[in-house]
């Protein structure tokens, strides 16, 4: 299945935007691209392995997280998984320092 | 350094004066150049923070897959991300800090005083994990083209 590579993390495919990699599911998916690209892992996962907490998994226009089987979900090879790292952020903290 | 037209420069404040008193978003599509980031293309987005958009924005990441699937048919990468600080300074704040995840991109914040767009910064994120991330201040030059100087002209 392919996998697309957000902009961030392209430093550790060889500049690569997609990447193809073996899998049956999404864990195995993950798993084969996380062997190709040794140093993905400590941006993808805490180092007790969970997935961290701002990455986002879609499989296709679906959010991992919200499929019944999550990462066990079965994949095509059409099937397309894309890393998208989350962005947000605020005035909140410094509002504090500077406007009150 | 990032680089940024003029039209775009003028976009993304405009849009921190129409959602003013609420944060604005958008994301800044373009290309990686030796010396920073060059933006082509400004991408407005909806805050998904409505309950205290004044002082907290989010981009939903359906948006943003959407946005990213629009900048591969360009030929062209998310380098960016911009938001409004409502009545406060446009410097990075600690919740900036602590979601900011895409190394290697440009925030670009803009101070908007009782909806007038004031002071726009630039930040890139910079590091090799989050462990070690930290915002560095990034000039802007705006570059404005010859076609935006006659219509000044024809303005003034």
């Amino acid at each position: 299945m392919k996998i697309n590579i957000p902009t961030p993390l392209r430093a550790y495919t060889g500049g690569q935007q997609t990447v193809t990699v073996p899998g049956a599911t999404v864990a195995e998916a993950l798993q084969a691209l996380t062997a190709a690209y040794a140093d993905l892992r400590n941006h993808l996962y805490t180092p007790e392995g969970k997935l961290r907490s701002f990455v986002n998994l879609y499989l296709n226009d679906d959010d991992i997280r919200y499929l019944p089987q999550k990462e066990s979900t079965p994949v095509e090879e059409s099937d397309e998984l894309t890393i998208i790292p989350s962005i947000a952020g605020g005035v909140a903290a410094i509002c504090n320092l500077f406007c009150s | 350094m990032l680089h940024l037209s003029y039209s775009g420069y003028a976009a993304l404040r405009a849009h921190g004066e129409e959602t003013y008193p609420h944060e604005c978003c958008g994301v800044l599509l373009g290309n990686s150049v030796p010396d920073g980031n060059r933006v082509r293309q400004i991408v407005r987005a909806g805050n998904t923070r409505t309950d205290r958009a004044h002082d907290r924005y989010n981009i939903a990441p359906e948006e943003l897959i959407r946005i990213q699937r629009q900048a591969r048919t360009l030929g062209l990468d998310i380098v960016g991300f911009y938001h409004s600080h409502p009545d406060c300074p446009a410097q990075w704040s600690q919740t900036d800090f602590n979601e900011a995840h895409w190394v290697g991109c440009s925030y670009v914040i803009t101070r908007v005083d009782r909806g007038q767009a004031a002071v726009t910064n630039s930040f890139l994120l910079t590091g090799t994990s989050e462990e070690d991330k930290k915002f560095l201040d990034e000039p802007v030059e705006i570059e404005v083209n010859e076609q935006h100087i006659e219509q000044e002209k024809g303005h003034a």
